[in-house]
């Protein structure tokens, strides 16, 4: 009976200081429909609009028949779906004598960014790496050079690398463009790389050294598991570049190894016939979709890296 | 034997001098603490010896071997550091033997090894966590245990602790303390910046100042008879009171400031005795005392109470002596009260005098 009593008395003290609290407590409420949500939310929708309509559009025209793309409503969509320009864009789109569509310029490319993404990411981070941790003699004067380079403009190495390629006897190759392509990746990763590795405690670093880690032990067994992330952004940004490049591929590159765009853009600036806009629009979109995969997969892995790394140490 | 011999280092970054002819040995088997505000050169003397900066010129010597020229790893040390330094994505485990895999360490050795020193450090239950799964005062038993696996007779620490809050700091202090006790001949060269832990763990204390030792000997020496005015104002706290004024030397050296004379007829004078001239005079808070006690004292005087700052167990209390700053504890209990007169007294021969101009002690 003693107990009961108890919990009426904190009872009954509660209910009086709920009744003290008079005025605003808590959670200061919200209104869904202010002034400053309608502002931002309308924003965003026009902005997400201007930039998803060409895609609409693209998305629309790939699947119609040129009859339905004759009569002019763009933003119409389609009445009769054919994948027709699909299968035509990616097997037996013409460009120059080659009948075979997208398909020969896909593996290309695939073949040009794999090793070029690999290539330019394995020696940036060793770069960024040894210029972090291991401070040789040299050092700054090193990445001065290299930085500067980020700031010349490509036409200008062009010819010279014609040239240099062709005494190599690589001219015209993928070996060649995948050289260029991890050349010209360097400036820009590794001071992506040297910046992410600075920001890693140097007494961590000191202590591997202490555990009898070398170059090599501490990169592989250190540096790397730790850095997750950084190696996302840098494939991000190779994957996207490499496979993006036309200039590089249209100059180092024959008709038999022309990377994706390149082919992309003789389908569509071919001026023989009729231009078929359904078959461009499917081969732009195929061509486009490799790097948009790749933003859509590893974003979630960005996140994930980041999330993974934060934790101190 | 010595354990660990600096012979006239130098260490220059670029035109800037950080340590210069630096000198230390250290006895087997002997905790020693470099003491030193920020920016003294003491971390940077630590990492000469661990081989982790190259060294402009002189010598080091671990175990009576000349280790000038050779890796850390092999200079047969452990090293803590103040941030951890833990491997992120290792486990405890991995942590612990990440080093003796790098040196081939057969596995059952290895696992011997992480035995004994997880039982030590009482980390037996987070051997399989990472090391974002525990907390800062485990991360830094693993750090130690780390040093510990590795089997080695010297341990350097860098400021072990500073990133500890207070109640860790003082509980692992006391481990750190107990770990010298058990592993025997086993050397310790610790870094900090915090007097209490060198005072506590140290049984030498090295104190630097601009790249150079300024006193190196056990801490009851340090602490009464501090061998110049820098040493004397770095260790204590409160710190200690410095009255300025002039030695006179007649028949009894005498300290005078304006109208107060200190009779310093059981001072110990240090080298050739007294010679006049202006000195500063140092007397430690703690040696102050009050009432009853200081009648009895060489010394007493009369002062106001400027300011009293309470700290639970005792009382600071702010006054002026002849115009100079004097602070002096009393019991937590004694009621003191602002503008209230006190008794004081203190004995001079507990005091420090230094030299004006050379500030070293006279």
């Amino acid at each position: 009976m003693a107990d009961t009593g108890a919990i009426n008395d904190t009872g009954i003290a509660a209910e009086a200081a709920s009744e003290a609290m008079v005025g605003p407590r808590g959670a200061r409420p919200r209104r869904m429909l202010s002034r400053r949500n309608i502002f931002l939310y309308g924003t965003l929708i026009v902005v997400a609009v201007y930039y998803l309509l060409p895609l609409y559009v693209m998305i629309v025209t790939s699947v119609k028949g040129m009859p339905e793309i004759r009569m002019g409503n763009i933003f119409a969509p389609p009445v009769e779906i054919t994948f027709e320009p699909w299968v035509k864009a990616w097997a037996t789109a013409c460009t120059g004598l080659n009948c075979d569509g997208l398909s020969r310029g896909f593996w290309n490319s695939v073949r040009i960014t794999i090793p070029s993404v690999l290539l330019s990411i394995a020696i940036a981070s060793l770069n960024g790496y040894a210029l972090a941790h291991w401070r040789f003699k040299g050092a700054n004067t090193f990445f001065t050079i290299l930085i500067v380079g980020a700031f010349i403009p490509y036409q200008v190495m062009l010819y010279p690398l014609v040239i240099i390629l062709r005494e190599m006897g690589i001219y015209g190759t993928l070996t060649g463009l995948v050289l260029v392509h991890t050349i010209f990746g360097m400036p820009i990763l590794t001071l992506l790389f040297r910046n992410y590795f600075t920001s890693v405690p140097e007494e961590l670093f000191k202590a591997a050294r202490v555990d009898g880690a070398g170059f090599w032990a501490i990169y592989f067994k250190i540096m790397l598991p730790m850095s997750l992330p950084i190696f996302v952004v840098a494939m991000i940004i190779q994957v996207t570049g490499i496979w993006n490049d036309f200039l590089f591929g249209v100059v180092y590159t024959k008709p038999d190894t022309y990377p994706m765009t390149v082919q992309l853009n003789n389908i569509v600036n071919s001026v023989q016939g009729v231009k078929e806009y359904n078959v461009n629009m499917a081969a732009t979109i195929i061509t486009g979709l490799v790097p948009l995969i790749v933003y859509f997969a590893s974003g979630k892995l960005f996140v994930r890296g980041i999330a993974a790394g934060a934790v101190k140490g | 034997m010595a354990s660990v011999s600096v012979k006239n280092l130098d260490l220059n970054f670029g035109d800037v001098k950080v340590l210069q002819n630096l000198n230390l040995d250290i006895r087997q088997g002997e905790f020693l603490v470099l003491l030193g505000s920020s920016g003294c050169g003491k971390s940077t003397l630590l990492n000469c010896i661990a081989g982790l900066l190259d060294i402009t010129d002189g010598q080091i010597f671990i175990n009576d071997r000349n280790v000038t020229w050779e890796q850390p790893k092999d200079r047969g040390i452990g090293m803590v550091f103040q941030s951890y330094a833990l491997y992120p994505q290792m486990t405890v485990e991995g942590n612990l033997s990440f080093g003796l895999k790098n040196a081939g360490v057969p596995k059952e050795e290895i696992k011997k090894r992480i035995e004994r020193a997880a039982a030590l450090l009482h980390i037996e239950p987070l051997l399989k966590r990472k090391p974002a799964q525990l907390s800062g005062g485990q991360r830094q038993r693993v750090a130690i245990g780390r040093a510990l696996v590795r089997d080695v007779d010297v341990f350097l620490f860098d400021e072990p602790l500073s990133n500890l809050d207070a109640k860790l700091r003082a509980e692992l202090r006391v481990e750190i303390k107990r770990l010298h006790q058990q592993l025997e001949n086993t050397t310790m060269i610790y870094v900090t910046h915090d007097q209490i832990e060198a005072m506590t763990l140290a049984d030498r204390i090295a104190i630097m100042r601009a790249g150079a030792i300024q006193q190196l000997a056990d801490p009851a020496t340090i602490y009464n008879r501090p061998v110049n005015k820098y040493v004397a104002g770095f260790i204590g706290s409160p710190s200690i009171n410095f009255i300025d004024g002039t030695l006179e030397v007649n028949s009894d050296p005498v300290f005078r400031a304006g109208e107060t004379a200190i009779e310093l007829s059981g001072y110990a004078f240090s080298g050739n005795g007294p010679k006049p001239g202006p000195v500063s005079f140092g007397i430690r808070p703690e040696h102050i005392f009050t009432d009853k006690v200081a009648a009895d004292l060489p010394f007493q005087c009369e002062v106001e109470v400027e300011v009293v700052e309470p700290m639970g167990a005792d009382t600071l209390v702010w006054s002026r002596l002849d115009g100079h700053e004097l602070r002096f504890r009393v019991d937590g209990q004694t009621p003191v009260k602002e503008g209230e007169r006190m008794k004081i007294g203190f004995d001079p021969a507990r005091a420090s005098i230094f030299d004006a101009e050379t500030e070293m002690r006279v």
